[in-house]
């Protein structure tokens, strides 16, 4: 398994480091000028329908990918207190959906607790999964406690095949996702009429975008079915963000500009209209709050006079706030667009 | 280091269009249209023209086709299998002139 950059002590585990790489241009235009061409700026968000809590960043996987940079090694985590806050306000709102990510979010102690929580406010709960947190001896209950929950399993599988899946996420990764999403299908997840919803995740593994979903689910669907007789609802494809251990990635392959300049090129104002950003309110393990979970790994939390701390949050003030972009947004706007439930176009 | 293909002269193909911008127009039009889902996907537009660009070793075309082959889906074993039928009808269509050599050979031998 890999170290996270923060254990390498890599200068890009510092996210000013990033920031400074992504602000050199080389001749495109600016994320933010792109935006105006387009008729987008300054970005506005449309209200808030998705609750994204970012509970810490344990993982017990080291993926080259990884925006978060998360790992075994790293510490932080969303306390109670914090956790309780957030269902606090979440509960003065009638926000539809609370999105739970890490990290492997399981892995936090309070993550349970989160989601009973939830539920039992009536709002659709999803659980970001690397599946093969599932496998765990700790975890032996966590497909029960979905289950019994009716949680929505987002679960990342970048590709059908291990050698591909196995070179993005760690060494024998590939088989016990397998395996966990059989369990997930034992449980009735992703099996017709059971009403418990398994989607997964592709993303590209390396410095190219993400296929048509609708052409890859059909690939997927085939292959998992004919391979392994798994089944799932919907595939979601996600373009990989250009910070954190992928930016190290296209640095250390030399891939970095060609990669930017290929965002740039398939900038999609119809994608930049439906951006992620501007229907979520990410929430991170310290309860500072953000555009998405990107800006959130960038250490840019709201701008623009908006609250910053989920104990200040305030629903008037942030379902028109202006949204923080920067050139890693153009991640989100190219080909069919990026967003957290997949292409957006 | 200098070479006759620049890979980032890939990018001013669109160039070609400032001697005949009516010609470039109607071949893009007509590339776009054969590369669009028909009858055979996207993906496996992308497998043939990956096996072409290497029958008709065209750098440009190998860059952009093993990006797009990625981009449509399709993996490092499928792409592989796919320069191999470029390489087996080239091969092929070498081995299959030995009828003419034989042809001659006959006329040519008691």
């Amino acid at each position: 398994m890999g170290l996270t950059l923060q254990a390498r002590r890599s200068p890009l585990a510092d996210a000013k480091q990033q920031l400074e790489l992504l602000a050199a241009n080389k001749g495109r235009p600016p994320f933010s000028v792109k935006m105006a061409q387009a008729g987008l700026a300054p970005l506005r968000a449309t209200g808030i329908t998705v609750f994204q809590i970012n509970v810490g960043k344990l993982c017990n996987q080291t993926c080259h990918h990884c925006h978060v940079d998360a790992g075994p090694d790293r510490q932080e985590q969303m306390t109670r207190a914090t956790a309780e806050l957030c269902i606090q306000r979440l509960a003065e709102t009638d926000i539809p959906t609370v999105d739970i990510t890490g990290g492997a979010p399981e892995l936090n102690p309070n993550f349970r607790w989160l989601v009973e929580q939830s539920r039992g406010l009536g709002r659709r709960v999803i659980d970001r999964c690397n599946l093969t947190v599932l496998l765990l001896p700790s975890q032996q209950e966590l497909a029960a406690f979905l289950a019994h929950h009716q949680v929505e399993v987002i679960a990342s599988l970048p590709y059908f095949r291990l050698a591909q899946t196995d070179a993005q996420r760690g060494d024998g990764v590939f088989d016990k996702s397998i395996r966990a999403l059989q369990r997930l299908n034992a449980f009735g997840y992703g099996v017709e009429g059971s009403g418990l919803i398994l989607n997964l995740v592709y993303n590209p593994v390396g410095a190219f975008l993400p296929p048509k979903q609708e052409a890859i689910e059909a690939q997927f669907r085939r292959e998992l079915a004919t391979r392994y007789g798994i089944t799932f609802n919907h595939l979601y494809t996600i373009t990989n963000m250009p910070i954190s251990r992928f930016l190290e990635f296209l640095m250390a392959s030399g891939n970095y500009e060609g990669y930017m300049e290929r965002l740039a090129t398939a900038f999609n104002p119809g994608a930049a209209a439906g951006v992620m950003c501007r229907y979520t309110l990410s929430v991170g393990w310290d309860g500072t709050l953000y555009d998405c979970d990107f800006n959130q790994m960038l250490d840019l939390p709201l701008g623009f006079e908006a609250p910053r701390h989920i104990r200040d949050f305030n629903p008037s003030q942030l379902h028109t706030r202006q949204i923080l972009v920067g050139n890693h947004c153009y991640g989100c706007t190219a080909g069919g667009g990026s967003s957290c439930g997949g292409a957006v176009t | 280091m200098d070479t006759y293909y620049q890979p980032h002269d890939l990018g001013k193909f669109a160039d070609i269009g400032k001697g005949n911008k009516e010609l470039w127009d109607k071949f893009l039009s007509y590339y776009s249209a054969v590369f669009a889902e028909g009858a055979l996907t996207e993906r496996e537009k992308a497998l043939i023209a990956l096996g072409v660009a290497h029958a008709v070793q065209c750098p440009y075309c190998i860059d952009a086709y093993s990006r797009a082959c990625l981009e449509k889906g399709s993996n490092i074993e499928e792409m592989t299998e796919a320069v191999h039928v470029a390489c087996a009808i080239r091969g092929g269509a070498s081995l299959v002139h030995g009828v003419q050599m034989r042809n001659v050979v006959e006329k040519l031998s008691m």
